[in-house]
């Protein structure tokens, strides 16, 4: 993940802000070749990542940020690529985890839907503060991707 | 001016059965109203409550957590909690939560009534 991301975004930890950043991922992974079924899985990943990081990371402090980089991903796995990265609580990545699904309660679900939708995660420490989140989600064979000359 | 939080749910009683229909995506933002829609139609204790989700394009994990807490309060007075109408990538949501055996989820609003 050398290159500069080819989108970064800069937003505030408010909730009102969730409906244009999964516009946004939906848009981008639809011009990266992906279908319409994997675009909403795509951007549901995305809400939810941000849920997690205004409920949990900042409690709900509104006037956080947080930073959102996209890279396409060219070569042998085609697809995209996101990066969500706060200043909140810090949690050690290996306690992040999903509550059982057979316990029905309201909350806790985020974890778990981002690991269902999307190919690659991974929670880790920011250096200085915060967490970040990487998350894949990969073209299955057959779908062709977009500007494919552009690299990751 | 509609607040950007708002979301529009009709309210309708029929007989001892209460219909909610949220309009818009409902997320973190605005599960809040959602949850306050719910909590006056459960004042009544209504023997059941629909929530007609026809006119919900997208609902994440708030929503559904919601809806959760709702099947619960409903449970614990003897009430029922039926869902219709749910749009495929709100079903989604459902499935991959593994909650669509949980809730009482029928295709049509006329299921939902009759049921």
């Amino acid at each position: 993940m050398n290159a500069d991301p080819h989108v970064k975004i800069d937003m505030l930890s408010q909730p009102r802000y969730l409906a244009g950043a999964r516009a946004m991922i939906a848009s981008v992974a639809r011009r990266l070749g992906f279908g319409e079924s994997d675009c909403a899985h795509v951007a549901l990943a995305l809400d939810e990542a941000l849920c997690n990081v205004i409920k949990h990371g900042y409690e709900k402090r509104d006037d956080q940020h947080i930073w959102i980089s996209i890279w396409p991903l060219h070569g042998s796995c085609c697809g995209i690529r996101i990066l969500v990265e706060d200043r909140g609580r810090q949690v050690d990545p290996e306690e992040i985890r999903s509550r059982q699904l057979d316990d029905i309660r309201p909350g806790g679900l985020g974890v778990h839907i981002i690991s269902q939708v999307m190919d690659r995660v991974q929670y880790a420490k920011r250096e200085g503060g915060g967490m970040s989140l990487l998350m894949e989600k990969h073209l299955a064979a057959g779908q062709a991707p977009f500007a494919r000359k552009e690299t990751a | 001016m509609v607040h950007a939080d708002d979301l529009p749910v009709e309210a309708e009683n029929r007989g001892d059965t209460v219909v909610l229909r949220p309009a818009g995506e409902i997320d973190l933002a605005r599960s809040p109203a959602l949850r306050s829609a719910i909590s006056r139609a459960q004042q009544g204790r209504p023997r059941r409550l629909i929530v007609d989700l026809n006119q919900v394009p997208y609902m994440d994990s708030s929503g559904v957590a919601t809806l959760v807490e709702a099947m619960q309060v409903a449970r614990r007075y003897g009430g029922a909690l039926v869902l219709c109408c749910l749009q495929d990538r709100v079903r989604s949501i459902f499935e991959i939560a593994r909650l669509d055996s949980v809730f009482r989820i029928v295709g049509s609003f006329e299921e939902a009534i009759d049921g």
